[in-house]
């Protein structure tokens, strides 16, 4: 029996999980048109895969994922594809967003099932693409792809998230209590890739049917429920790896770094559901509860619009907008039109009674409440005096980015502070100051670049000019070659230096940076592509030599972009930690000298494809000319030289990065 | 409204409601012992800094009725009228109080960013421009009716037969220490004195204990934490013990520290203002022991009988030293992320 650890602070709101959790999941009539958001998952939305006016069947793939973050989205019912573009979704802005709206048929077809039955002899990518295709993603609140969590194949303890803190909320509850076998199966699942040491499930001990239905689940299984103490909020990926393991995760290392990974009790249903069933992730367990004639949770397939299941369930005259998500860290829904998306869990019809207004807020009295109860242990006065004063350095300093805005400090907060909108408020200043700077770095790096490569091509030139004037190259090559790679060498320098320079500890947002490095990334693959289908050209006509150099370089190109791939990824993997459980915080990145490590990379490797590919042709010409000229043996000096200064390119950008890391090793120490 | 949508209904005006509450059983007990004057004081005390809040709110641009409802105001001037000798004229309270919510609070900017407590900015500069008045404590069942006092207060005007001497005393504290500095007569036969009682003062001693009642009401109800009152009364203690097993007859013994003066009233009602006091627990285990030293220091070293208010003030300028070195470290982390940028 393992023993709980506390995490610091936490609070006891008021419940209201009663009101929603006596009943059993229902399952509303479907409506007559659904709205399919295509970004239901963190990173790149899904690509629309069919075409307006298309026939579609219920589980049929109607949007790609694009990308390795990113995640399919499926037809929730059989119908007719209405529309596909920006419509109202789920999110705080109010701004429209890709979907695709389908007009229900009413007949609710069926695509056959698509199971993966082998998945115990199935490859570790194998299942992970398939989930990947089969839209499943984390349903604890921030939608990670839950392919991209289960990579990880030694850990030392799974966790499965089955706390549900937030007052009102009772999908987890009602799913534990109802479908615990087959939430088991998707432990079994995920136990089977990752190969834990120990699977821990931790559920508050408000909900002791589910931990009753949970523990009958699991007999036999090795797998361990946990009653949790009812403290706000232990549903944190953080909190509740506290708990559970003792660990404590600090901000900006990997969950999995430190041995544990966390997954949500719905997420492992999806997946279950997935591999087993074949079934895709098109409906949820969402909870209608606050001022409704018939609160209770259902089944909803995804896109139901908000304001059919309201009605379904009774709104009442008496409503004052809608919560998504719980009461402490949902949002008002700026409408009713969007639909259900994988990351709804919770809808609350507001009233007067139920949420009365804030009295006013009054200055800081420094109680120190906020301290008592942050779970981050963080201070979060200091917080609301730096972000008030705009003194974002400072704000930094004291740990802003560790916020996971569970709004504790809010909630406890005598002087009614709205202690989170500032933090939000400061982090967001941080994030914009720091996308400038670098949209400025970038436009200062792509500069330098191309300086140096018209130098370069200016030299090269010479050279061959040079070349073919003195018919004996012994002498006159070799100079040039040094001069490149002093070039190279100079460009690494720089390259480092910026590297360090720029290193202020600013964060930034993930999605945009991993997606920039992925895209860079893949730039550099396909130039390298390029110039290895130009090096394959100019083989046919030219000497070996050329071709071997200009393979060489391509293939370093590749490497680079690999590197450059594999740290995205590792960002990507960073966040996937704090996205596990109640935080929907966009988990700020920690290592920006990662991503700019990855965006050099690219570039550099960019430059080696693109001379690789422009040699390789110039290679190509010249050796028919000197066939043509009939001039005497195309000596074999140069090709050596060649081939010496790549290596020595290779070198050095191994040298480089390898630099690069430790500098960004060290930042993550700290 | 953003999220969250639900907060505890604890608000400051119920803070500073539930102190004032505290504060009941001490002016009871007060009034049994000294008479109406009190009540006379906490009243003017009350007006003027009701007046002087709302005048200054008023210059400042600001909205008056949700400041002068959170009762910082009037706990201030209940503090103030609590700490003051309850037969001063009525013009060294209302001078006082003036002084701490103008100078001590408002000019700082209002409730929460006084760096200093108000109530003790007003003590301190009453008891340094007008040390006299300030020594004239009344007797316990002392010889003036209440309309006698409230002539006193507002006249300064005495019956026949009445000198000033007649009706008021130095208290315990004060006596010892000028008989100490005269004679140096031994403590045991100089608390042979009529003044005092089992502990300490014979009126103030049941006046302390009071406070400390009132504290444990804060205490249970979570309106104050117990650090900061714990750690200044060991401070206190950590110096009256050895230098009263050293020399009984020359420093008197910690009990009386502990109950005499203003000790008991700053223990749980001056050092837990979180304004202007640390925030974290172990910075309030730092500043409460500062406090509690420092009394001590002064009362039987400096040239103040008493000196609560003294030593709140001075620690209350490390106040910012000691919430920077005693910030606790975040979620995972072992030291603050200034340090480590330092390394790096």
């Amino acid at each position: 029996m393992s023993t709980l650890s506390r995490f610091h602070g936490g609070i006891h709101p008021p419940e209201f999980k009663t009101l929603s959790n006596g009943t059993p999941i229902a399952t509303p009539p479907l409506p007559a048109q659904l709205v399919v958001p295509l970004s239901q998952h963190l990173g790149n939305p899904a690509k629309a895969c069919v075409s307006i006016g298309e026939r579609v069947l219920a589980g049929q793939r109607i949007g790609e994922a694009d990308g390795r973050i990113s995640a399919a989205v499926h037809a929730p019912t059989s119908g007719l594809i209405r529309a596909i573009g920006p419509h109202a979704v789920a999110h705080p802005s109010g701004l429209l967003q890709d979907c695709i709206v389908i007009d229900s048929d009413g007949l609710d077809h069926w695509s056959a099932p698509s199971p993966l039955p082998n998945w115990q002899e199935a490859g570790n990518d194998e299942i992970r693409t398939f989930l990947r295709d089969m839209g499943v993603v984390g349903q604890g609140g921030a939608v990670f792809p839950t392919s991209l969590k289960l990579g990880v194949t030694t850990l030392e303890q799974l966790i499965v998230n089955g706390a549900e803190c937030e007052p009102f909320i009772s999908c987890d509850d009602r799913l534990m209590r109802e479908r615990a076998a087959e939430i088991v199966d998707g432990i079994r699942i995920a136990a089977h890739l990752m190969r834990p040491r120990a699977v821990l499930i931790g559920i508050e001990d408000n909900k002791p049917e589910a931990i009753a239905a949970m523990r009958a689940a699991c007999a036999g299984s090795g797998f361990e429920v946990l009653a949790i103490p009812t403290l706000y909020p232990s549903g944190g990926a953080k909190q509740l790896i506290r708990l559970l393991t003792g660990k404590k995760v600090p901000h900006g290392v990997r969950a999995t770094d430190m041995g544990v990974q966390c997954f949500n009790v719905g997420t492992l249903y999806s997946l279950k559901r997935a591999i087993v069933d074949g079934e895709p992730v098109v409906s949820r367990i969402l909870t209608l509860t606050g001022n409704l004639a018939r609160p209770g949770n259902i089944e909803a397939r995804i896109g139901t619009p908000f304001a059919h299941l309201l009605n379904w369930a009774g709104m009442q005259a008496d409503n004052e907008g809608v919560i998504m998500g719980g009461p402490m860290m949902g949002f008002d829904l700026p409408g009713l039109n969007a639909g259900v998306s994988k990351a709804s869990n919770c809808l609350i019809a507001k009233s007067r009674a139920l949420f009365p207004p804030r009295p006013q807020a009054m200055p800081c009295i420094r109680c120190g409440e906020c301290a008592k109860v942050c779970p981050a242990e963080l201070q979060p006065m200091d917080l609301y005096w730096f972000a008030k004063a705009k003194d974002m350095g400072r704000a930094q300093e004291a740990d802003l980015f560790d916020c996971i805005e569970c709004g504790a400090c809010s909630y406890v907060c005598p002087s009614q502070l709205p202690l989170v909108d500032f933090y939000k408020f400061a982090k967001d200043e941080i994030w914009a100051a720091e996308r400038e700077k670098k949209a400025a770095d970038r436009a200062r790096m792509r500069h330098d670049f191309r300086q140096l490569r018209l130098e370069r091509d200016k030299a090269e030139k010479a050279q061959r000019l040079a070349a073919r004037a003195t018919p004996a190259p012994e002498r006159s090559a070799a100079p040039d070659p040094d001069k490149a790679a002093a070039i190279r060498a100079a460009m690494a320098r720089a390259a480092e230096k910026k590297a360090e320079g720029g290193s202020t500890p600013a964060k930034t947002p993930l999605s945009d940076d991993a997606k920039r490095a992925a895209i860079e990334a893949a730039m550099a693959r396909a130039a390298a592509n390029k110039a290895a289908r130009e090096s394959a050209v100019s083989h046919a006509a030219a000497p070996g030599d050329e071709a071997k150099r200009a393979a060489i370089e391509a293939a370093m190109a590749r490497a680079a972009a690999r590197k450059a791939a594999q740290s995205a990824e590792a960002d990507a993997k960073g966040s996937s930690d704090s996205a596990a459980g109640v935080s929907p915080a966009p988990a700020p990145k920690p290592v920006m000298d990662a991503d700019k490590r990855a965006a050099i990379e690219a570039a550099m490797a960019r430059a080696a494809a693109k001379k690789a590919a422009q040699s390789a042709a110039a290679d190509a010409k010249g050796s028919s000319d000197s066939a043509a000229g009939a001039s005497s043996a195309p000596a074999p000096k140069p090709v050596m030289d060649a081939e010496k200064r790549a290596a020595i390119e290779a070198a050095m950008a191994r040298a480089a990065a390898k630099k690069a890391e430790r500098d960004a090793a060290q930042k993550g120490d700290h | 409204m953003h999220a969250p949508y639900i907060a505890r209904p604890t608000t400051v005006s119920v803070i500073m409601l539930k102190v004032l509450l505290a504060l009941l059983p001490a002016i009871a007990v007060s009034v049994w012992f000294y008479g109406i004057a009190l009540l006379v004081q906490l009243t003017l005390a009350s007006a003027t800094a009701l007046l002087a809040e709302a005048a200054m709110l008023r210059l400042r641009g600001l909205a008056i009725a949700p400041f002068l409802k959170d009762g910082s105001a009037l706990l201030t001037a209940w503090l103030l009228a609590l700490s003051m000798p309850a037969l001063g004229a009525w013009w060294l309270i209302v001078v006082a109080t003036l002084f701490a919510i103008v100078v001590g609070k408002q000019l700082y900017g209002g409730l929460g960013n006084n760096p200093f407590n108000p109530a003790m900015v007003g003590f301190a500069v009453a008891m340094v421009s007008f040390p006299a008045q300030m020594a004239h404590w009344g007797m316990p069942h002392g010889p003036l009716d209440s309309s006698a006092q409230l002539a006193w207060i507002f006249s300064r005007e005495l019956p026949a037969g009445l000198s000033l001497d007649a009706i008021s005393m130095a208290t315990p504290l004060d006596y010892l220490k000028t008989q100490l500095l005269l004679g140096g007569s031994d403590i045991a036969s100089l608390k042979e004195a009529p003044m005092f009682g089992h502990i300490a003062g014979v009126g103030s001693e049941w006046v302390a204990l009071a406070y400390l009642a009132g504290g444990l009401f804060l205490l249970q109800q979570r309106v104050i934490r117990y650090q900061a009152p714990l750690a200044m009364l060991a401070g206190l203690t950590t110096l009256a013990v050895p230098l009263w097993l050293w020399q009984p007859a020359h420093y008197v013994d910690p009990l009386f520290h502990l109950v005499a003066g203003a000790t008991l009233l700053a223990a749980f009602f001056i050092v837990t203002d979180p304004v202007s006091g640390p925030t974290s627990a172990r910075g309030q285990l730092i500043f409460g022991f500062g406090v509690g030293l420092l009394i001590y220091v002064i009362r039987v070293f400096g040239g103040y009988p008493d000196a609560a208010a003294f030593a709140v003030l001075l620690m209350n300028i490390a106040v910012p030293l000691i919430d920077q070195l005693t910030r606790p470290p975040a979620f995972g982390k072992r030291k603050r992320a200034k340090k480590a940028d330092q390394h790096a």
